[in-house]
């Protein structure tokens, strides 16, 4: 996938920032304002799929190479099964809130137990999964040695 | 109302999908299903002058403001499976759009007629 | 209520032209246009989470089946299907539609929220005990998160393997592999 012209360069190079930023902060404050882990996950990934359409593949996977996207992917799938076992080590119950009313007050940040690590983990694994599917489309060249059965 | 217009847009993405022949095409007609039936989800839930569900600083000034938040509100559960539905319906298009690229590099066409006659 | 009308009336216009150009482009930027009129819907719907996830799932969406239109063999696909599916597929439509009428009767009117027609329903626990119980002011969050964490694991597995079956199929052998087999 080639890049595009200067302009966009330039610009894309300005605003990829803003975006990531705005995606991190909906992760983490998922618990009071609307958002939540999947919504800034997404956001995340589109940030890198930007990259991606402006300055062309291979600029983009010496940063975050495909085998990074897919180990990133599984961390953030086991964090998750982690934080529900965690649940069942702690609290009895697999899945329990643990940690609730252990620190923080309601609506401030710092609140509601293992809500905002359950969201930045989903938040990670989004993010990996969806930049992984749009690398790999990108990536395939269609063989044009094969051509129609017979 | 609302719901019988929710209803037409279903029959239109079933209609999509069961009787064109491109599977582009097809592809779109299941996407427009996923879009009829999460907006059909949300409008089970909804209250006319109802609030969103989400509790700021001025529902706590006294007690019958939170009254009246609880009584006023949308309900939150089917947001809740609607969110989940529209991740899966995104990780559902990869994998078919997926399946279509790989069909067009061997047989050279998105027609699925012509799909069935060249069996080896 | 008229926005409703008039979201919905765009939308359905916008899916009849997506069903029925034989422009593939065209159609999947009427299908974009779908995704749009519903994220402004959800907004009116009153469910903020949901308005969010909707665009950015939708343009994400859009960047994936662009890539599998363009530059593709982009011919006029016509004629005629066989009479046995016509037939099967008038059936199929029909069905849904009858069972579609027969469903429809036993809806409350537009408005008024399904929980308070179903006697015991959890919403109303959600809604008074949700601050109380999880600490979280976004009520939607402390559903997905908390009351029903399981649908969210399920969500998320079946996301992975989707993803790894996406991979799966567009992987390329390496041809080297191939030539010293023979």
């Amino acid at each position: 996938m080639k890049g595009m012209t200067i302009i966009v360069k330039t610009v894309s190079s300005w605003v990829k920032i803003l975006i990531f930023l705005f995606g991190i902060y909906i992760i983490i404050s998922g618990h009071l304002t609307p958002g939540g882990g999947f919504a800034g996950g997404i956001i995340i990934a589109s940030s890198y799929v930007l990259l991606m359409l402006a300055f062309g593949r291979e600029f983009v996977e010496e940063n975050l190479s495909l085998p990074l996207a897919s180990k990133l992917d599984c961390l953030g799938a086991f964090a998750f099964a982690m934080i529900a076992l965690l649940g069942f080590v702690f609290g009895g119950t697999f899945f329990v809130n643990f940690l609730v009313e252990k620190y923080g007050q309601p609506l401030e940040l710092l609140s509601a137990g293992t809500i905002p690590l359950s969201n930045i983990a989903i938040g990670v694994k989004v993010g990996a999964s969806l930049f992984l599917v749009v690398l790999t489309l990108s990536m395939f060249r269609p063989d044009t040695s094969s051509g129609k059965k017979e | 109302m609302p719901y019988a217009l929710c209803f037409l847009l279903f029959m239109i993405g079933l209609y999509c999908a069961v009787v064109k022949k491109n599977m582009v095409k097809i592809v779109i007609g299941i996407m427009i299903m996923e879009y009829a039936v999460n907006l059909f989800l949300i409008m089970l839930g909804y209250r006319t002058g109802g609030e969103a569900p989400i509790i700021d600083r001025g529902h706590f000034q006294s007690a019958t403001e939170f009254a009246s938040f609880v009584s006023s509100s949308v309900d939150p559960l089917p947001q809740a499976l609607v969110l989940t539905a529209i991740v899966i319906s995104l990780g559902s298009l990869a994998l078919m759009i997926s399946i279509c690229i790989k069909t067009y590099e061997k047989y050279g066409t998105f027609d699925i007629t012509e799909i069935r006659r060249l069996r080896g | 209520m008229a926005e409703f009308y008039i979201l919905l009336l765009f939308m359905i216009i916008a899916a009849i032209i997506a069903v029925e150009t034989t422009n593939l482009l065209s159609a999947v930027i009427c299908v974009g246009a779908i995704g749009f009129g519903g994220s402004l819907m959800f907004l009116f719907l009153r469910a903020p989470d949901i308005a969010i996830t909707q665009i950015v799932v939708e343009v994400l969406g859009l960047i994936i089946l662009i890539r599998a239109t363009i530059a593709r063999d982009l011919t006029f696909i016509s004629g005629d299907r066989e009479f046995f599916a016509v037939v099967v597929s008038v059936v199929i439509i029909f069905v849904v539609l009858l069972a579609g009428i027969r469903a429809f009767e036993t809806l409350p009117d537009f408005g008024t929220p399904i929980f308070t027609k179903v006697p015991g329903a959890a919403s109303q626990t959600y809604i008074s005990e949700g601050l109380a119980k999880t600490g979280a002011a976004n009520l939607v969050a402390s559903v997905v998160l908390d009351f029903r964490a399981y649908d969210t694991l399920g969500e998320a597995t079946v996301l992975f393997t989707s993803i790894i079956g996406a991979t799966v199929i567009l992987r390329r052998k390496p041809k080297k592999l191939l030539e010293d087999l023979d």
